[in-house]
């Protein structure tokens, strides 16, 4: 091989994308990570938030990956972007809110602009044939090199054999037999190539690479945007999303309370945006108020916040509201029992 | 030359982020201070320098702040 192919190598942090890279290398390829943030990627925020999780320490699966390769590695924000490829996915969602084909349409079409701008030859990534119900079948696997723009420039180095040669095949870049015929959701040949070239304590995620395949996680997006009465979403929607227990009560408002200090301390950097609500009489959660409240609401909300907190028994609990103007008022409440919480109220 | 970065308010992989876009537009032996409010980032920052080819000459915790100066090391 004369020309020293250079490619860029989509990397999620998981097992499947560390392989494809390495197979790569092998081959003598000059490889570059790169990584998409959507704001929904399953790396680090909860981390951030809840105090039990601290104890634990923190790593980053895409720089991880990138370590254990030597290569470089480009994290790239599509935040702003990928509102878009949530709201109107072309291709529909898969079993929760997570639109799985038009995210790795986008995802490698944005990998191809990158190639372009930087003088590389192809777009390596770690899909492997009838692994996802999605996005890696062998019927979607053209529509992502094709609606991309990547065409043959794409090539899935753990299941290349498996699919029609590519640019990098054919023109001696890369060689087709030194690549993998893997396919369906069996787990073990990955495992076995990782034990070969010596990759440990690498990220198993139960689901997928993000928070859109969480059933519990879909759920409240798709409350907040039929509260709201429109699909959209800010950053911290987002990041609201991931923390508390969410309960409705009202269709109007939407209680967020805190389930530990670290998430009651993260919360209190939204005092200002939303109403929030503190026992004060007892140690208890912070209640963030999302919607509109009148008086009613706001005792009900208060009263809520009460059997939250370490005066759930008592007959009196004081709870002090603070409205986004810093007005703040004390509301002398009785917990309302959990036999007054409908489950459906859970969001 | 010393530049900041105020990556507060933010969680990672953001301060990595603008990090690396900052980094790109200073030179070989530059400094930034990079100061975040997520403790990721003391992990993150790091790690991000290692594979790409620059130093970390500082890390410290302060106020629930923590304040990593990076050398910029290469192109
Ligand atoms: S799991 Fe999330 S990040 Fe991964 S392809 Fe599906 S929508 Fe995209």
């Amino acid at each position: 091989m004369s020309h020293q192919a250079k490619a860029v190598a989509l990397i999620s942090g998981g097992l499947d994308s560390l392989l494809a890279a390495k197979v790569m290398l092998e081959q003598g390829v000059h490889v570059e990570g790169i990584n998409f943030y959507t704001g929904f990627c399953v790396e680090g925020h909860t981390h951030a938030i809840r105090k039990q999780d601290k104890a634990k320490p923190k790593r980053n699966n895409a720089l991880w990956s990138a370590e254990q390769l030597g290569i470089k590695l480009h994290i790239v924000d599509i935040v702003e972007e990928y509102k878009d490829v949530l709201l109107n996915p072309k291709h529909g969602y898969g079993a929760n809110m997570n639109p799985c084909l038009d995210c790795k349409i986008f995802m490698v079409h944005k990998a191809q602009q990158w190639i372009e701008e930087n003088g590389f030859d192809f777009i390596i990534t770690g899909e492997v044939v009838g692994q996802r119900p999605m996005s890696q079948r062998k019927d979607t696997m053209p529509v992502v090199a094709r609606e991309s723009g990547a065409e043959d420039r794409l090539l899935r180095p753990l299941c290349a054999q498996n699919l029609p040669a590519t640019l990098p095949e054919r023109e001696g870049w890369v060689d087709r037999d030194r690549m993998y015929g893997f396919s369906g959701r069996n787990r073990k040949p990955q495992m076995a190539l990782a034990k070969e070239f010596g990759f440990e304590d690498y990220a198993k995620p139960a689901g997928g690479c993000c928070f859109l395949t969480d059933e519990s996680y879909s759920a409240k997006l798709v409350d907040l945007w039929d509260a709201r009465g429109k699909r959209e979403y800010e950053m911290d929607d987002i990041m609201l999303l991931k923390v508390g227990r969410h309960i409705r009560p009202r269709p109007h408002f939407k209680l967020i309370i805190g389930r530990e200090e670290g998430e009651n301390k993260f919360m209190q950097g939204y005092t200002k945006i939303y109403i929030s609500l503190k026992t004060t009489s007892h140690a208890g959660p912070l209640t963030l108020l999302d919607g509109v409240a009148n008086d009613d609401d706001l005792l009900l909300a208060a009263r809520i916040t009460a059997r939250f907190s370490q005066g759930k028994g008592d007959e009196k609990v004081s709870v002090e509201v603070r409205r986004t103007n810093g007005e703040v008022t004390s509301l002398d409440v009785t917990p309302l029992p959990a036999s007054e919480i409908p489950e459906a109220w859970y969001v | 030359m010393i530049h900041k970065l105020d990556a507060r308010r933010m969680f990672c992989p953001m301060p990595v982020i603008r990090t690396q876009d900052k980094i790109k537009e200073l030179a070989v032996g530059d400094l930034l201070e990079v100061t975040s409010t997520d403790p990721g980032a003391l992990s993150d920052i790091p790690a991000w320098c290692r594979i790409n080819g620059h130093k970390v000459v500082d890390c410290r915790e302060q106020d629930d702040e923590v304040i990593i100066t990076v050398e910029v090391c290469s192109e």
